[in-house]
């Protein structure tokens, strides 16, 4: 119904999260730094399902690539197998109270993370500082706030 | 059926799903592989980088911004400190100059002083005014040197221009100085285009040239110089310059208001004629016969004017 009322919303959004996720930090706090690409994406994937299919998250996932200057076709990995989990377990998800969905968010990053290592270690490139093993948690706490940023931008004055 | 015909749509759609899935990891895999391996993949990253630079500018917008600001802040706080000194240093300065200027002054009318004693080849002693008294029947000055000084009464005192008076007074460290204006005074002079002897009497606030036949080649702006006659001032010293030709009372002579050629009202500095003042010294009292003997003695004394001539 109010899905195509702001189709500028997705990609201005997608842009704004990998902007985000390029936003110069200090030192000490860029490992606590969540991937907010994946959970703008995840929002999307829940709340406007349909919109954006595989092809494009793995296109997405390219960019994102690029952008940050990580191995080509990592990202496109990841936030495909984001995709596919998303996709599964969209139904249940969607109907979780705000914590619960939360958590399982975090979950999801961290699995995301868990694929990254191994495909670090495939490459043998470096590992992530320990840090980075609480981004997840940082996502998680993010995420309702994003929640309801983003729906309330999307649907606006209807609430 | 209903009961079964939603899973095997679901599993059907499910099995491309994770086809699709499948596809996307080998893809994203082999893409890994090369772009770890291959060197032209590299080539062609760099060039689709250039896609993505703008992200980048736009995501290190907010640290440069703030950097600007910050150095702006920090700018700003430095200018205001720096504006505030130099509005300090360009007051005192402006205060400096001011003195300066006075001393610039002083400077030019000092060698004013001393270009006019060393054109003529003149012993000279500079001489600071103490005090003035310029009322109509009393113009005097008082010199801040005085006998301890050497200073003698009789002697000349000229400035830059030309004569100003003479030293009627000698204390010790002080000594007074009659003005050409001063009522008592009278100086004998010359034309100097011509030589026609004069006498210029002091008449409180200006000069005036008494008793000129009414045929004597006298003509406004001629410059009057002293003749040296009566030994008290040395010949050739401007006194000033005709500025009015007037019938006297009597309409038989004429007379001559000058302007002085000193700057008698201006300075602080004066100059001392030494030299011939030795012999001269000896005539007193200075005032009475610097008055009284020329104007008698003057017109017959033809040979004496000659040397008053020359000198301007």
């Amino acid at each position: 119904m109010s899905r195509a009322r702001k189709p500028w919303l997705l990609p201005l959004s997608l842009l704004l999260g990998l902007l985000l996720g390029l936003l110069p930090l200090p030192d000490a706090v860029v490992p606590l730094r969540p991937y907010w690409l994946a959970l703008v994406l995840a929002y999307w994937l829940l709340e406007d399902h349909g919109r954006i299919g595989l092809g494009g998250v793995f296109a997405l996932g390219l960019f994102a690539d690029l952008a940050y200057g990580t191995l080509l076709g990592e990202q496109a990995l990841r936030l495909s197998a984001m995709f596919f989990i998303l996709q599964r377990f969209r139904a249940q998800m969607r109907f979780y109270p705000m914590p619960q969905q939360a958590l399982a968010i975090g979950g999801l990053l961290l699995n995301d993370l868990i694929l990254a290592t191994v495909v670090d270690f495939a490459f043998g490139i470096p590992p992530r500082p320990w840090l980075a093993w609480l981004s997840p948690l940082v996502g998680a706490v993010l995420w309702p706030m994003l929640f309801v940023a983003l729906d309330a931008v999307r649907i606006g004055r209807r609430r | 059926m209903p009961p079964y015909a939603g899973p095997p749509v679901a599993r059907s759609d499910d099995i491309a799903g994770t086809l699709r899935l499948l596809a996307c990891i080998v893809l994203a895999i082999g893409l890994m592989v090369l772009d770890h391996q291959a060197q032209w993949l590299k080539t062609v990253r760099g060039y689709a980088e250039l896609l993505v630079e703008p992200l980048w500018e736009v995501a290190g917008m907010p640290a440069r911004l703030g950097r600007t600001v910050r150095e702006d802040a920090a700018t700003l706080g430095r200018l205001t400190d720096e504006n505030d000194a130099l509005r300090n240093a360009l007051l005192v300065e402006r205060a400096r100059n001011a003195r300066l200027q006075a001393a610039a002054a002083e400077n030019a009318r000092l060698r004013g002083l001393l270009g006019a004693a060393e054109q003529g080849g003149l012993d000279v002693q500079l001489a600071p005014i103490l005090d003035i008294a310029l009322d109509p029947n009393r113009q005097r000055l008082t010199l801040d040197i005085g006998s301890a000084a050497g200073v003698r009464e009789g002697q000349a005192v000229i400035d830059a221009g030309g004569l100003i008076g003479q030293v009627t007074r000698v204390r010790h460290s002080s000594a007074e100085v009659l003005l050409l204006t001063d009522p008592s005074h009278a100086v004998p002079v010359a034309v100097s285009r011509n030589g026609i002897r004069l006498v210029v009497y002091g008449r409180g606030d200006h000069l005036e040239l008494a008793n000129i036949p009414m045929s004597a080649d006298v003509k406004v702006g001629d410059l009057i110089v002293t003749s040296g006659l009566g030994e008290r001032f040395p010949p050739g010293f401007p006194v000033g310059t005709v500025a009015r030709l007037q019938p006297d009372a009597s309409r038989t002579f004429l007379i001559a208001v000058l302007t002085p050629a000193a700057q008698l009202d201006r300075g602080r500095d004066v100059l001392l004629l030494r030299g011939r003042q030795a012999t001269a010294a000896a005539a007193v009292p200075a005032p009475g016969t610097a008055g009284d003997t020329p104007p008698g003695a003057g017109p017959p004394a033809v040979p004496r004017t000659a040397p008053a001539e020359p000198a301007p």
